[in-house]
């Protein structure tokens, strides 16, 4: 090779070296955009339901005077708690308000009148007189829910009173809100009822209870099951299993079924379990029993890691010592592997509380007003009450859709971070 | 008792047996000079006594409880008078049903013909009977096998190699539930299939252009005839698919690709969890997100461009669902690029690459398997995908490549003929299960192909 070739490769090299850089730049900003994508999309996720749901943790309330007066209740005895119960306590309310508009007449104005009150608000009057039947015949003050459509109205309005978003209001009811805003009567309140209480159709009324609980008895069911039988199966897999191919045929089923789709465990749910074995529908046991089946792989796999994670020393010792099989893995192995497989426990919970689609196939879809009690009456779950929420056509029902998001959100984060938490404080390095 | 109440009495009996077997140990170890003389130490007689005591009585009390519905209505049935019995199936059944209820409540007032009201005092008489046999037979059963090992203890009695022997079953056992869980959701979807199959051919299923499920329930009825040609909704759940995957592969690589291989340590350990954060996100949020917030974003823009954007649009949904899968892609690539030996890196370094021109021409090259895998499962992850689609994507089945029309998918389908209402055994309702019969195969071979590939891989570096 001579002097000039080199040169020529040289200057071919300088030359082609701004490009390369350039190039080297450019793929380096792919990476950052692809990362920059993928955290704008988290941060607009979650910006976009926090904004959306944040008014609903308020609840907009009305202070009315009423006046518990007998003979509008039609109660002579108030001694017979039959009387109580039945008494017609919307008429109370109606009288009030009539006194609070006296100049509202004809039908159509009255009743216009009375839906800016949520038609729960006898529920509340007949609470508070059950409580003290002392209350009857007295007049006293009361906060009461307001209709969604005004609590939107109210909500969405600038404190001048402009802007706000009329819905289904008529100019009438818009009116006499505005009045009672002015007089002061009307405040937003920390909406306690979306805690305390079951699904509603009317969206003031509507509650998490219901679904929070249906979910904790669904998960409770399935963490009995799952953790103990994947524990085993791990233990099993890990420590006791010959190389042989039925050993490898479970391996091929675990890896599978982490990956079958979750719909296809609704469908098994639905022909096994109420199909074939006649369970109900839409109970907690029956969910909980599909969940186990969609998490116990999750929780297989994370467990084997843990054990495979337990130094061969440790088993080798307490062979030393004549410890036989079962005491060197119940008393040894598995209490060192414990940190990691609560940690793969907890994660796959968390993905068991966020599923919905099994939930849908086994019938946890029924509007359940009640809250439930136990694993075997009728319930929905959490994600499963979002996904009821969102196709409701109200306005309010949007806020309390993303509302129930974030309250289903700190649930799978803080699950999430004392899956971290365990494993950092609890995991040895050997 | 009823069952829940028994579940409690055998638990408590099988504490008992452990007591009484572990004191019967030691008392008689007492007789051959103390527990040291014993074969195994005295937990192990408790636990071996306590096992012989609870695994047969619950087996039978399993078994006892799912065949005695059977037995109990078959006996009714051949006491029913004559021209009851020589109903159909269908009809026998009904009855059956008001018979049940008649028993369970009496005040409903459902029937009053005599041989119903008979045979549900006959039925009400027999369940008292046989909850009361069950009772009778679970606890003696319990109580037998106890005193029949609590007398077997000697104190050379191998206890320990027996209980080992028991519990390596077990987990035999919890290992085998993976199993049944597959075989399970085989003859689940199958048989489910087959009668489908019966009533529509396989060949219009798979090939047919048209899908509209809605049958005449009568004959006289207005209405669709009930076409179930899939091909629509495979092609709307590959559309989906794709989008997401055009959206999830590019991101997600070079996300993983510029964490693996640029990325500080620090600036790595804090992304990594960020970016994982939004595969923990469950899908009926991103399904309200797509619906409420992109669905009506994209028909703004569509219309502000002069685009007829369908407000159930492919595109919203495959946006979203290529957002969901990008951590998924990005630490399957993630796993498959840092396990490429540095050796490769360094000889490429050496030659004078740049770090992208490794990357691109020795890195990736190298990981291609892994990460063709980790594709795979990501595309079968988006073909069963549920919650997105059905809360954003269309109901009616158009054959159409338009990401911006409202397309179908093969979940959605499911998910909307089994929800609600079911006209039972129609093939609408079956059709679900043939359609989930697809999806498990389909999803099962992607899965299968790409957990291969990626061991492959593995055992090649390591």
């Amino acid at each position: 090779m001579n002097k000039s070739s080199q040169n020529v490769t040289l200057e071919k090299v300088n030359q082609s070296l701004a490009r390369r850089y350039r190039a080297e730049k450019r793929f380096r900003a792919y990476g950052i955009g692809a990362i920059l994508f993928g955290i704008t999309c988290l941060v607009v996720l979650f910006t976009d339901i926090i904004g959306k749901g944040h008014s609903a943790f308020f609840q907009t309330h009305v202070y009315l005077e009423v006046t518990m007066d007998s003979d509008t209740l039609y109660i002579d005895d108030p001694t017979d708690p039959q009387q109580i119960a039945g008494a017609d306590y919307l008429a109370v309310v109606r009288a009030s308000l009539s006194e609070r508009f006296p100049d509202v007449s004809g039908r159509r104005d009255k009743r216009a009148l009375y839906a800016l009150i949520s038609n729960g608000a006898d529920f509340e009057l007949r609470k508070k007189l059950e409580a003290d039947p002392q209350l009857l015949g007295k007049t006293f003050g009361v906060w009461f829910l307001v209709d969604d459509d005004v609590d939107t109205y109210f909500k969405s309005r600038s404190d001048d009173g402009e802007g706000g978003f009329d819905g289904r209001l008529n100019e009438k009811q818009i009116t006499w809100v505005e009045s009672l805003i002015n007089e002061g009567v009307m405040e937003s309140r920390f909406n306690t009822t979306f805690f305390t209480s079951g699904d509603s159709r009317e969206p003031e009324q509507a509650g998490i209870k219901g679904a929070i609980m249906g979910s904790l008895f669904t998960l409770l069911v399935t963490i009995a099951l799952s953790f103990p039988i994947g524990v085993a199966a791990a233990v099993y897999l890990e420590e006791y299993a010959p190389r042989n191919r039925f050993t490898e045929f479970i391996e091929i089923n675990i890896n599978n079924l982490a990956a079958v789709p979750s719909i296809i465990f609704g469908l098994l749910g639905l022909s096994i379990f109420i199909g074939f074995f006649e369970m109900h529908r839409s109970i907690p046991l029956v969910g909980g029993l599909v969940l186990t089946l969609m998490t116990l792989p999750t929780i297989i796999i994370s467990s084997r890691a843990a054990l495979k994670a337990v130094p061969p020393s440790i088993r080798d010792a307490a062979y030393g010592l004549g410890a036989s099989k079962m005491q060197v893995v119940v008393h040894h192995v598995i209490p060192l592997a414990m940190p990691g497989m609560l940690t793969g426990a907890i994660i796959g919970l968390a993905q068991a509380l966020g599923e919905t689609a099994p939930l849908l196939m086994i019938g946890m879809v029924a509007f359940v007003v009640d809250i439930p009690g136990g694993i075997t009456d009728p319930a929905t779950a959490l994600p499963v009450q979002i996904f009821l929420w969102s196709d409701s056509p109200e306005r309010a029902f949007v806020e309390r859709t993303s509302a129930a998001i974030m309250v289903l959100l700190v649930f799978l984060i803080s699950m999430n971070t004392l899956a971290i938490w365990l494993r950092k404080r609890l995991e040895r390095r050997w | 008792m009823d069952t829940s109440m028994l579940l409690v009495v055998g638990l408590l009996m099988t504490a008992i047996a452990y007591i009484a077997g572990r004191g019967r140990s030691i008392s008689v170890a007492s007789g051959v000079g103390g527990v040291k003389n014993l074969n195994s130490l005295p937990f192990y007689y408790g636990a071996l006594t306590a096992l012989w005591c609870g695994i047969p009585s619950f087996l039978l009390l399993a078994i006892w409880a799912i065949f005695d519905d059977y037995f109990i209505s078959q006996i009714v049935v051949q006491e029913l008078p004559e021209h009851v019995k020589n109903m159909s199936e269908s009809e026998l059944g009904l009855l059956m049903n008001t018979v049940v209820n008649t028993a369970q409540n009496s005040s409903l007032g459902l029937s009053s013909e005599p041989h119903i009201l008979q045979a549900a005092e006959r039925l009400r008489g027999l369940e008292q009977t046989n909850q009361m046999a069950m009772t009778v037979a679970f606890i003696s059963a319990g109580i037998i096998m106890m005193m029949a090992t609590w007398l077997r203890i000697k104190s050379n009695m191998p206890a320990r190699v027996h209980v080992e022997h028991a519990f390596k079953w077990l987990l035999l056992g919890s290992a085998c539930v993976a199993i049944f869980t597959t075989v399970g959701i085989v003859l689940s979807v199958l048989f489910e299939s087959l009668r489908f199959f019966q009533s529509v051919p396989v060949t219009d299923f798979l090939f047919g252009l048209q899908w509209s499920p809605q049958m005449a329930i009568r004959a006289d009825q207005v209405g669709g005839s009930g076409a179930f040609g899939a091909v629509p909704l495979f092609a709307g759940t590959m559309l989906i698919s794709m989008i997401a995957m055009l959206i999830a592969v590019p991101t997600g690589l070079m996300a993983a690709i510029y964490l693996a291989e640029y990325a500080h340590p620090k600036v790595r350990s804090t992304i990594k969890p960020v970016l994982e954060v939004l595969a923990g996100v469950p899908t009926v949020v991103y399904g309200f997100f797509a619906a409420l917030t992109v669905a009506p974003v994209l028909r703004d823009t569509g219309s502000l461009i002069g685009l007829d954007v369908s407000s159930e649009s492919a595109l919203a949904a495959g946006l979203v669902m290529g957002v969901m899968i990008i951590p998924f892609v990005s630490s399957l690539s993630d796993d498959v690029i840092t396990a490429v030996p540095q050796s490769l890196r360094d000889g490429s370094f050496g030659l004078g690459a740049t770090h992208s021109e490794t990357i691109k021409k020795v890195v990736i090259p190298a990981a291609l398997p892994g990460i063709v895998g980790g594709v795979l499962l990501a595309v079968s992850r988006a073909i069963g995908e549920t919650m997105i689609v059905v809360m954003a994507a269309g109901l009616a089945a158009h054959l159409t490549m338009n990401p911006l029309e409202s397309v179908t998918t093969v979940t959605v389908q499911i998910v909307k003929t089994l929800v609600g209402d079911q006209e039972f055994n129609s093939p609408k309702t079956l059709s679900a299960f043939a359609l989930g019969l697809m999806l498990f195969t389909v999803t099962l071979v992607l899965n299968f192909i790409a957990l291969q590939v990626v061991k492959k891989y593995r055992e090649q570096y390591e």
